[in-house]
């Protein structure tokens, strides 16, 4: 009876077995920030072998500043680890043998006592596994969890886990992985060398350094995040604190969706900024519609200009003048009862009526830096897209009545010089006869130009006509 | 804390105690009170008695002789069930401490097991101290007795864990000692302790099932007496997650010897 039982016991448990697909073994793809792994197109669960290295590295947070950092992976943040609802985790933690510290990891993601900690928790030259089922979909932070627990995460254990739901959210043109944080040291911003960390600003919680992705300028310049105009962009973005809680904002974009605190529900549209708690993520989408530098900050303003927390994203692609203008006009504005601003003459020194063409040249140099460098640049070449270069230009060599004319009356406006076309604003200059035909005749015979020379004359001339040539047409 | 003072002017006053010191290398702790980091709420402080301990951690070179007089612990002898594959990994091989070109006789030995560490002390006459003797020593500060009162201890000590470990430890004793003339007790190794895996057991089996065991998270600081103290968060925190046949990099040990009950 009992033995009858047991084998009918074992033939449904083959039925089972069979009935079932058997789970595929995959090894999880790890990045880097502000790279994310590519989104999983299975539509089966699968066992996801996820291997992670702890590591004390000594790497730059600032400029000149350098910091010990605990690391997932030798980086902060720690790699960003994408998995599917239902899968099956296989984690290993290892901790490289010339740690100093025990490590763990307390994946937020995880259902179960520590979140993975006390399975985890691994002396230096060891590997500890364990496995978690990812019932729970969404965005979640895991950071190192060995007592003190605070200056594990201080010292930039911490990093996301996108456990991806069943039903897989929409798709987009570009992902990116941000991970706010804050480092406590005993030095002040920007104090050179390995900067130690402060407990005491820790337990104050007063950081000098706010970053996204571990470092300043971790985000910014050439490791700015890019996209095209037209392209719709996810950012999952965390905060590692370990005690500040962010006002995520990116400057010049209003965020279509937000899944709020990292959940997977795009639960709120048309957001400016959006709170994300220490330990805890939000999930920002966006569709770009202009090109140019977009900001990402703390608005949580002082953050950002003072302590680091600046990131930025590039957009390429063709301007939309009808969502975004540029600027349309810069018109001197004079209050009321006012009058053209001049020195006073008496701080002027006196100047000769004339001067011979090399007598220019010099005062045009000194001329030129102290009234046209700031845009046109020290060489003349300009600024792409906002100032003209005066280097090679086509425009100077055409026609010195009008070169003069811009100089006189300013110009604002679009114009092509070397065949790109600029559509900005320059002042009329202060300046003397003899200042602008010393400034021109410089500027004419420098940077490859084509030489020749200015007189006052032909300045004064120009002066006295009406000035309507060099600005733009009413409509 | 009156105590404490007595206690230790006696045992700077005491000629026979202070020879005591200089003798076999060790040096004699005064019996007194031991906050334990973790403890049970009717447990205030325990009692550690006087004990002797060694004034520098045990050196390679130390730690050859034993190698030497003992074939059990070479290299390439030891049973794993006693030490991992990591035993004396920094050594050139069983019986050359230094690797080509480096010089690491006088360095701290690391890369030990509990056993071997055992081993060591037991051949010398002595023993590992125990966690409370242990603590009670590291809490004695450079320039007064008690640590906790001294400005900067405690950030003296968390220094030490914001430095990678170098690829070759500095010699012991270069330091300065604290005031008993003990060295290295900060900023050099971790150090084996007899009881290393004993924090949270006090022994009443019943009142142990009410103590938050896991040292993580919010855990960690459930029941904790200091919580500034972040130096001995970290020991407690690292002598949890060690087993007995555990040889790591920055771990290495000194001896222990009772004062009253010796035989």
């Amino acid at each position: 009876m009992f033995r009858k039982s047991m084998l009918s016991l074992g033939i449904m448990f083959t039925w089972f077995a069979l009935a079932q697909e058997p789970m595929s073994t995959e090894k999880a793809v790890l990045t880097h920030a502000p790279d994310v792994p590519p989104a999983i197109t299975r539509t089966q669960p699968a066992k996801v072998v996820v291997e992670v290295e702890t590591t004390e590295v000594i790497k730059r947070l600032a400029d000149g500043v350098d910091y010990t950092f605990w690391t997932f992976g030798g980086k902060v943040p720690g790699p960003f680890i994408r998995v599917r609802e239902g899968d099956l985790v296989e984690f290993h933690l290892s901790n490289h043998p010339n740690s100093k510290m025990p490590h763990n990891i307390d994946l937020h993601a995880v259902t179960g006592p520590g979140g993975g900690a006390a399975s985890s928790f691994t002396t230096p030259g060891h590997s500890s596994q364990f496995s978690f089922k990812a019932r729970n979909p969404g965005l979640y932070v895991y950071h190192c969890a060995t007592a003190p627990v605070g200056m594990h995460i201080a010292n930039g254990m911490y990093g996301l886990i996108l456990v991806q739901p069943e039903v897989p959210m929409p798709a987009v043109d570009r992902e990116y992985y941000v991970m706010q944080s804050e480092f406590y040291t005993e030095g002040a911003y920007g104090e050179e060398g390995l900067q130690p960390f402060s407990m005491k600003k820790a337990l104050t919680e007063i950081p000098d350094y706010v970053v996204f992705n571990g470092s300043v300028g971790a985000l910014a310049g050439d490791n700015a995040i890019t996209a095209n105009v037209g392209e719709t962009v996810r950012l999952y973005v965390g905060n590692g604190g370990p005690n500040l809680i962010s006002s995520f904002h990116l400057i010049g974009e209003i965020f279509d969706s937000v899944y709020t605190e990292g959940g997977v529900l795009a639960n709120q549209h048309q957001v400016q900024t959006t709170l994300v708690p220490a330990g805890g993520s939000a999930i920002a989408e966006f569709k770009l519609e202009v090109p140019g530098t977009f900001i990402l900050v703390d608005h949580s303003i002082f953050r950002a200009f003072n302590k680091g927390a600046i990131g930025m994203l590039k957009v390429s692609g063709p301007e939309d003048l009808t969502v975004y203008s540029g600027k349309q006009a810069d018109t001197v504005y004079l209050a009321e009862g006012g009058a053209i601003q001049t020195v006073p003459a008496a701080d002027k020194p006196e100047l000769p009526t004339t001067m011979t063409k090399s007598e220019k040249l010099a005062f045009g140099d000194r001329l030129y830096k102290a009234n046209c460098l700031a845009c046109h640049q020290s060489e003349g070449q300009g600024i792409p897209a906002a100032f003209p270069p005066l280097a090679k230009s086509d425009f100077i060599t055409v026609d010195d009545e009008r070169t003069i004319g811009v100089v006189v009356n300013g110009l604002q406006g679009e114009i092509t010089v070397n065949n790109h076309k600029f559509n900005s604003v320059m002042p009329a200059m202060q300046l003397t006869d003899l200042e602008i035909a010393s400034v021109l005749t410089f500027v004419k015979n420098s940077w490859g130009n084509t030489g020749g020379e200015i007189t006052s004359d032909q300045v004064a001339k120009v002066r006295a006509k009406p000035a309507a040539n060099t600005q733009p047409q009413e409509h | 804390m009156i105590q404490l003072f007595l206690i230790n002017l006696i045992a700077f006053a005491d000629p026979e105690i202070a020879s005591e010191n200089l003798s076999k290398g060790m040096v004699l702790v005064p019996a007194g009170q031991y906050l334990p980091l973790y403890r049970s709420t009717d447990q205030q402080a325990s009692w550690v008695p006087a004990f002797k301990l060694d004034r520098y951690p045990v050196t390679n070179a130390e730690f050859l002789e034993f190698v030497k007089a003992s074939g059990n612990w070479r290299k390439s002898a030891v049973p794993a069930l006693f030490a991992d594959e990591h035993y004396l990994s920094h050594w050139a091989n069983d019986l050359e401490p230094n690797p080509e070109g480096i010089d690491q006789l006088q360095s701290p030995v690391t890369h030990i097991s509990w056993f071997a560490a055992k081993a060591y002390c037991a051949s010398k006459g002595k023993r590992l101290p125990t966690v409370a003797e242990w603590e009670r020593a590291a809490q004695i500060g450079f320039s007064q007795f008690d640590g906790h009162n001294e400005a900067g201890f405690y950030d003296k000590l968390l220094a030490w864990y914001g430095k990678p470990t170098p690829q070759v430890l500095p010699a012991v004793g270069l330091s300065k000692s604290n005031v008993l003339g003990i060295y290295d007790m900060h900023g050099l190794v971790w150090e084996w302790t007899q009881d290393f895996q004993s924090a949270l057991v006090t022994g009443e089996s019943r009142g142990d099932s009410a103590i938050e065991r896991t040292l993580f998270c919010g855990g960690g600081a459930v029941g904790a007496s200091d919580f500034k103290n972040y130096a001995a968060f970290m020991r407690f925190a690292y002598r949890s997650s060690l087993q007995a046949n555990y040889a790591v990099a920055s771990l290495g040990c000194r001896c222990a010897e009772g004062v009253e009950d010796e035989n």
